[in-house]
């Protein structure tokens, strides 16, 4: 687990809301939507948001979305590869 | 339960400053919708029905002073202001004010302009407006999301009903801001084309904003040709804030409900006016809850063609085109409509047509999982 | 006619106070609005995780639904009538601040002042009738009026009708649960008695 794996984590935790977790309680590769954390179509425009404030991508497509929020690893892969800041 | 009859009516909107303006308008396919470009919003374009103020400022200045009252304002007091000098012997003291509207003067909030920071209360807005005219009693505000142009018919029924009102002016406005820009936007909400509802390829609303004012009585007018509303329910989703129910559950309820307040059957609506945003959820969650009511080949459109999305004020108007439709005995095309874009069938109407309609049904939804029908009947003597 | 409904209960939230129709239910020191509802959230127990990410409306509202519905439970058709005097100003303004940087999807969707009845009707799955007004102030006549023109023409067995208000993080909430059961006699007055008692004891 690499320091982006915690950071993603700390920030989803606080832009999302999700009271009383730490990212000790998400796993990697866990779903985020659907069951896993049960995130919704708002957080996901939220984690679009997320995504250029913090790491400077700003999404072409947002259907994009669908398979980038699939699991942290999958987030923090494509952060990698794709981040600006 | 007692009908309410639909007497004069005003609409102030892109298409025109009159009622019978908006309606040429639509006749003639000419839509409001002209492309945007707010780069400190987004880089992308967009469509969106906007009132030019100038023209604005022009047609108030006859009335009052522009700078003493907010856009909003200004659009309301002149749509109520073309009812009243319509109808001399309408008394203001003795008739209901009831504003509808989402976000009232919202543009303040960034660009003061002067005006005191209350300005931004909706229960402000319906001061300066019923003062404008000596409205007597308090205005009823209804801020209901999408829904909130049509439930202020609902709501002057309801009332009419108990007898705690007889004669009222409905009124349903709202602008295009910056706030619902970037709030739509953030949403990934805004089509950068013009919004083409039902159709394959729709990807968003454009917005648009307007005001119109109507009068309306419980009290039967001596004139032949009238449209009453005779049902009205609403019903929450119970499913998502921002999302509508994939099954169009609480649309379905709303219309069965209105159907069944009616006495009539879905074979008999003539008409049918859907909210038709042109998001991807929003009008497939529509031709779900038709589908479910029988309604799939009932003639429909969808005005944001033509007006854009106009929030508070959209169900309203919609409403208004619907009732001259009826009177008028011709139907619009669903302007931007190509080729259907929905899982269930519907009958959209690609042009304008000479039709004969007893009932027509108007229906609308909006954020936070409400819905709302209304069923309109043409009462011919 | 006058005193066909009758009031079954009721919620008032005010001054770190909640009280319901028999008693005080909870007195809390947090002054803070955040840290008040989430005092709350706690002490009523609620376990909806959802609630963290509402606007301050919707947990209020959430708040005093919990309170009247843990002593009545809704019926299906119970219609939603709420007002305020705010709307949804105190959350417009963050979702302002947020256009200055990134405008935030999560604050938007709580820019309307009946998203509080959205809220309540998905937790408490009420697929039913919803009006939210807006009024200078308390207004007894129209929630009167317009919550017994819906019972009267059977439009809902019962209402849900009150008021529901924050800004600058004040809060007054009055809420009442109105049906055909021989209680309190829904009158402007009583409406009016009950919003404004002050004292911890209950009114009747």
């Amino acid at each position: 687990m690499t320091n982006l794996h915690t950071e993603l984590k700390e920030s989803i935790i606080e832009q999302l809301n999700l009271e009383d977790m730490d990212p000790a309680d998400i796993s990697n590769d866990e779903p985020l939507f659907g069951d896993g954390l049960g995130l919704d179509s708002i957080d996901a425009l939220e984690l679009i948001v997320l995504l250029e404030k913090d790491y400077g991508i700003k999404l072409t497509d947002p259907a994009q979305g669908k398979e980038i929020f699939v699991s942290i690893n999958r987030m923090a892969k494509f952060i990698e590869e794709n981040r600006t800041k | 339960m007692k009908k309410l009859y639909l007497l004069d009516d005003a609409i102030i909107s892109p298409l025109g400053f009159s009622t019978k303006e908006n309606i040429k308008t639509i006749r003639e396919g000419v839509s409001g919708l002209k492309i945007q470009q707010r780069p400190n919003i987004t880089k992308n374009p967009f469509f969106a029905g906007i009132i030019d103020e100038t023209l604005l400022n022009q047609a108030f200045s006859e009335i009052g002073s522009s700078e003493k009252f907010t856009k909003l304002e200004k659009l309301i007091i002149l749509a109520v202001k073309l009812i009243l000098d319509k109808n001399k012997n309408l008394d203001p003291t003795k008739t209901a004010l009831i504003i509808a509207t989402t976000k009232g003067n919202i543009d303040l909030l960034k660009e003061p302009g002067g005006f005191p920071i209350n300005r931004l209360k909706l229960s402000e807005l319906g001061k300066v407006v019923a003062n404008f005219f000596g409205f007597a009693q308090t205005p009823i505000i209804v801020s209901n999301a999408c829904i909130s142009g049509g439930l202020g018919l609902a709501v002057a029924r309801r009332l009419g009903n108990s007898e705690k009102i007889k004669n009222a002016i409905v009124v349903g406005a709202d602008l295009v801001s910056d706030f619902v820009i970037s709030g739509f936007n953030s949403f990934q909400a805004l089509s950068t084309k013009a919004c083409k509802p039902f159709s394959k390829d729709r990807d968003g609303i454009s917005l648009g904003e307007a005001a119109v004012a109507i009068m309306v009585s419980t009290e039967k007018p001596e004139i032949s040709n009238v449209i009453s509303l005779i049902g009205d329910a609403s019903a929450n989703d119970a499913n998502h804030i921002s999302g509508p129910s994939r099954t169009g559950e609480g649309l379905y309820k709303s219309i069965q409900k209105a159907l069944k307040e009616a006495s009539i059957s879905a074979e008999e609506i003539g008409f049918l006016s859907a909210h038709g945003t042109a998001t991807v959820y929003n009008d497939e969650m529509e031709s779900m809850a038709f589908q479910r009511s029988a309604l799939q080949k009932s003639p429909l459109h969808s005005l944001k063609g033509f007006y854009g999305h106009t929030l508070g004020a959209s169900a309203l108007i919609e409403s208004i085109i619907t009732k001259h439709s009826m009177l008028n005995n011709e139907i619009f095309a669903s302007k931007n409509f190509e080729e259907l874009g929905v899982s269930k069938p519907l009958n959209v109407i690609q042009k304008n047509e000479k039709k004969e309609i007893r009932y027509a049904l108007k229906t609308a939804s909006g954020f936070g999982g409400c819905n709302l029908a209304l069923v309109f009947k043409a009462e011919k003597q | 006619m006058s005193n066909q409904f009758h009031i079954q209960n009721w919620v008032k939230i005010k001054n770190g106070k909640i009280f319901n129709s028999e008693k005080l239910i909870f007195d809390s020191t947090e002054k803070e609005l955040n840290l008040f509802l989430k005092a709350c959230y706690d002490f009523l127990d609620l376990k909806y995780p959802k609630f963290h990410k509402m606007d301050g409306l919707s947990k209020m509202g959430i708040l005093a639904s919990e309170i009247i519905f843990r002593k009545n439970k809704p019926t299906e058709d119970i219609a939603l009538v709420i007002s305020n005097n705010a709307s949804s100003l105190e959350i417009d303004r963050q979702f302002q601040e947020s256009t200055n940087t990134f405008a935030s999807p999560s604050l938007f969707v709580y820019t309307l002042p009946n998203i509080v009845l959205g809220e309540i009707s998905i937790k408490y799955k009420l697929q039913s009738e919803n009006a939210f007004f807006i009024s200078e102030n308390f207004n007894v006549k129209l929630l009167k009026n317009y919550t017994e023109s819906l019972l009267v023409s059977e439009k809902a067995s019962e209402v849900l009708c009150g008021w529901l208000d924050l800004q600058n993080g004040e809060y007054d909430v009055f809420l009442c649960l109105v049906s055909k059961e021989k209680n309190i006699p829904f009158s402007e007055e009583n409406l009016k008695k009950l919003y404004c008692a002050e004292n911890d004891k209950p009114t009747h």
